[in-house]
């Protein structure tokens, strides 16, 4: 079974700006944007204003624009949290609560080490923030390589440990003394900040992101480890019986993919919030196990489904406060979303099948 | 009982199927008569599965055309050649583990009610299992059942859903001798009944014990249809390749070095088996330098948990083992391999190959840690090229396309793709399970001469087969492997195949009662 091929994949890979690529895109996603039509006209509103605040408010401002790109720096890390691990067949739903421990060693480290000067100090945030991360998810690797627990489980139940786990700090330890009984750290100093761009907030994550998108990329194609992982995702047994050490990859993996999630973390904490509070992510860890998982893990089309959640995402804070909606309705699209990718790859399977 | 119908149940006219960049059948002719059994033989790629599953429907033929009974029909998939009543078993079976006999059957059954009726189903079940000698318990779970039976259940599903042509893909690839005699005794009860039986081969004994015509296929094209009267072992070689090759040579064992240190030692091995695996007990067994050492078994009696064990992927519950003078009994599959063990598994494609990669990348599987350079960062494809032709060339066997993917290769080819790469390690002790499976005539002969080319070099060979021929002509020393202990070892020239048949089915006095 070729997950990787489908036609969900190669529609969002086809690349954007291309007339058939458009017309692919309208027909695939087309009957979600006119359910959730209906649902906002059961609710009252107006659908086709609410669709023109969302464009407006996204795609036809550089200011909106720069905020798609803000929503895409989490998402796309946190879909190479779950694109790592499905190389080889695992499902890590723990992006949530990995992104979640790398913002808390991140933290840590931006409060305790806030005298560096900010060149030696981003780049230790950063490795604080992969290495909380990665930890977090390689110990769902180590009980899944012994073979005790599997990693789709302990995962999605460490998400919840990870996010009271901050709820703790918060409150405890790491608790601004000055935000009196507010739940959140200490400001950062300006040298725990990551740089921005162009006066937006589009912050320096961004080229991380698409760096490790491109080392992904080309880890898969042109390594010794891209080549044995494709290996074990192809066939567990052969990988076996050639020595490839199944156990080690599955830790490693894990904790790779792990430390993109925390990797977000660290960013989300130092350039957007600017503190650790507990509600630091709006589910990031979630839609990007749907953007890998809508992509197949293939890099472009990584890229494509970050763009169209980003723009939900954002939308969702749009209709907020323009429609008085609940910031939730951003999750019925989302869903809506991916029940249009769901059925036009069974539809691709019942062809090949029949 | 029917007398044979004068009119051919199957007509096949000028039949042609090509893929790309190769003629699989050019205007194949065939006629198969109900009550019959008609071999179809040749080497690998000779088009006989094409042609088969022309007429079951997976493929379509570019041109050509069907007849059944001599109407003509239009079969455009499975689905239409079960409702005209022809089946196909395949040689990977299609059944449900999880499931039972019955279910499994009713499964497969036309026009299947919304509420089963299990005790009729079961009823049917054993009424023609009976008729025909195709005893299975209708209640056992698949997953239980051994390939023997699971190929029963298969052939049972057909004529519980009325297939009156029965096609079989290499039926007696995966079958131990005893069973392959029952299978041609169903062949015989099924010919009695008017049916017509198909079953692909490119093994002459076989064909020549049990079918009644033979058509015999080269390159696509049919060079020939005998009946069995006519065929001579000699005359289908020739027909199967188009000029004689050499007699099969006699091999003889060469003198064992018994003073040479063992290149492999298992002492008191046991292992715990999980599920329905069996475990190994007390197996002692050393191969020397220059020795093939090979082991008789009816397939799931240990054989592949003993190749497991020396591969280091399955632990010794007790015992030691000793590879190459070095105690190895902890040591990781990869550095097993390094130290230069070669393993050629009993199925290539689900144990050696990983079906979605090119040949190239799968050759390179075989020792990533040689061919990467920068310390992984990149691959050498260039020499990974240059050890698959140098190995090609050496054993001479064909080389399969590098850029192929291997899941779109025949099993022969896999085969190849597997030997090739394990022997381009210049291993010092190899570990071949059912080397020459699936193999043609001069593939399989090439096999076996590596094989004892390697012994020739001093290398040590582990030989896992159900051919008692050729465990007899290539072993040096023979052990018997039943439920996972060794229930014997001979010389070969001191046994007989037949002592040897009857430990591997655990009656080591059955011929006594047997008569």
């Amino acid at each position: 079974m070729q997950r990787a091929a489908s036609p969900g994949v190669s529609l969002l890979r086809a690349g954007q700006g291309t007339a058939v690529g458009l017309l692919r895109f309208v027909v695939l996603f087309g009957p979600a944007f006119v359910v959730f039509a209906v649902v906002l006209l059961v609710a009252g509103k107006n659908p086709m204003k609410a669709y023109a605040d969302i464009f407006s408010a996204t795609l036809a401002s550089g200011y909106g624009f720069s905020e798609v790109l803000v929503k895409m720096i989490p998402l796309l890390l946190t879909a190479l949290a779950v694109a790592i691990p499905s190389r080889i067949w695992l499902i890590n739903v723990g992006g949530e609560g990995q992104l979640y421990i790398g913002a808390l060693f991140a933290t840590w480290g931006a409060l305790t080490l806030a005298d560096l000067p900010r060149w030696a100090l981003l780049p230790i945030l950063g490795a604080l923030g992969f290495v909380g991360g990665g930890l977090w998810a390689a110990l769902s690797g180590v009980l899944r390589a012994r073979g005790w627990v599997s990693e789709t489980i302990s995962t999605l139940l460490f998400n919840y440990v990870a996010i009271l786990l901050v709820n703790f700090f918060v409150f405890g330890p790491l608790k601004d003394p000055e935000s009196a009984n507010y739940p959140q750290s200490a400001q950062f100093v300006p040298a725990a900040t990551l740089p921005t761009f162009f006066g937006t907030r589009v912050h320096f994550g961004l080229v991380l992101a698409v760096l490790a998108l491109v080392i992904y990329a080309l880890v898969l194609s042109r390594t010794r480890w891209g080549l044995e992982m494709r290996a074990i995702g192809g066939n567990v047994e052969a990988a076996r019986r050639s020595g490839i050490p199944i156990g080690w990859y599955i830790v490693v993996v894990m904790l790779v993919g792990g430390g993109m999630a925390g990797l977000a973390g660290m960013t989300e904490v130092s350039a957007i919030q600017g503190r650790l509070r507990p509600s630091l992510s709006p589910g990031y860890g979630f839609t990007g196990f749907l953007i890998s998982w809508m992509a197949g893990g293939r890099p472009l089309g990584m890229v494509a489904a970050a763009v169209l959640l980003a723009i939900i995402t954002a939308g969702g804070d749009i209709l907020q406060m323009t429609q008085r909606l609940p910031g939730s309705v951003a999750s019925i699209l989302m869903a809506l979303v991916l029940f249009a990718v769901l059925a036009r790859r069974d539809r691709a399977r019942g062809e090949r099948a029949g | 009982m029917r007398p044979p119908q004068p009119e051919p149940m199957v007509t096949m006219r000028g039949i042609t199927k090509s893929f790309p960049g190769v003629l699989a059948n050019d205007h194949v002719d065939l006629d198969v008569r109900g009550g019959e059994v008609h071999a179809l033989l040749g080497e690998n790629g000779a088009g006989k599965s094409t042609l088969m599953k022309v007429l079951y429907g997976f493929y379509r033929a570019d041109s050509g055309e069907i007849r059944l009974r001599g109407h003509p029909a239009h079969i455009r998939s499975p689905r239409d050649a079960r409702e005209l009543r022809i089946g196909m078993v395949f040689q990977n079976f299609t059944l449900i583990p999880g499931m039972t006999v019955a279910e499994n059957i009713a499964l497969f059954l036309p026009h299947l009610p919304a509420l089963l009726d299990k005790g009729e189903i079961a009823a049917r079940i054993q009424e023609v299992s009976r008729r025909y000698g195709l005893n299975v318990d209708p209640s056992a779970e698949v997953r239980q059942l051994s390939i023997g039976e699971q190929q029963k259940v298969e052939v049972l599903k057909l004529l519980l859903a009325d297939a009156q042509v029965l096609i079989l893909d290499e039926p007696t690839r995966v079958l131990a001798p005893h069973e392959i005699e029952a299978l041609f005794q169903v062949f015989t009860n099924l010919r009695r009944d008017g049916y017509a039986v198909i079953f692909i081969t490119h093994k002459l004994h076989e064909v020549l014990a049990c079918a009644d015509r033979i058509t015999v296929m080269r390159r696509g094209r049919v060079a020939a249809t005998l009946a069995r009267g006519e065929a001579t072992e000699g005359g289908l070689v020739s027909l199967m390749f188009g000029t004689v090759p050499a007699e099969p040579r006699f091999y003889r064992s060469a003198p064992a070095g018994e003073t040479a240190a063992p290149l492999l030692e298992l002492r008191q091995v046991s292992t715990r088996g999980e599920g329905a695996s069996p475990s190994l007990h007390g197996i002692d067994l050393a191969i020397l330098p220059g020795e093939i050492v090979g082991v008789a078994g009816v397939s799931g009696n240990g054989q592949r948990e003993l190749g497991d064990v020396v591969l280091g992927l399955e632990r010794c519950s007790r015992g030691t083992k000793r590879l190459f003078g070095h105690d190895a009994t902890r040591w990781s599959v990869a550095r097993i391999r390094a130290s230069g063990l070669a393993y050629i598994p009993e199925d290539p494609l689900a144990m050696a190959v990983v079906p979605a990669l090119t040949v190239r990348e799968n050759m390179a599987l075989g020792d990533t840690p040689k061919y990467a350079r920068h310390g992984g960062f990149s691959m050498d494809w260039a020499s990974v090229r240059t050890d698959i032709a140098r190995t090609a060339e050496r054993i001479a066997l064909n080389l399969p396309p590098l850029e192929a993917v291997a899941g779109t290769l025949s099993g022969g080819n896999l085969q190849r793709v597997v030997i090739i790469r394990e022997m381009a390690r210049r291993p010092r002790l190899i570990i071949a399970f059912y080397p020459t499976r699936g193999l043609d005539v001069l593939s399989a002969t090439a096999t076996r001469e590596l094989l004892l080319a390697a012994r020739g070099e001093g290398a040590g060979v582990l030989l896992i087969s159900e051919d008692l021929g050729e465990l007899f002509a290539l072993s040096d020393r023979l052990v018997v492997l039943y439920r996972g202990r060794i229930a014997g070892t001979f010389r070969p020239q001191q046994t007989t195949m037949n002592a040897v048949g009857f430990l591997m089915t655990g009656s080591p006095d059955a011929h006594a009662a047997s008569g």
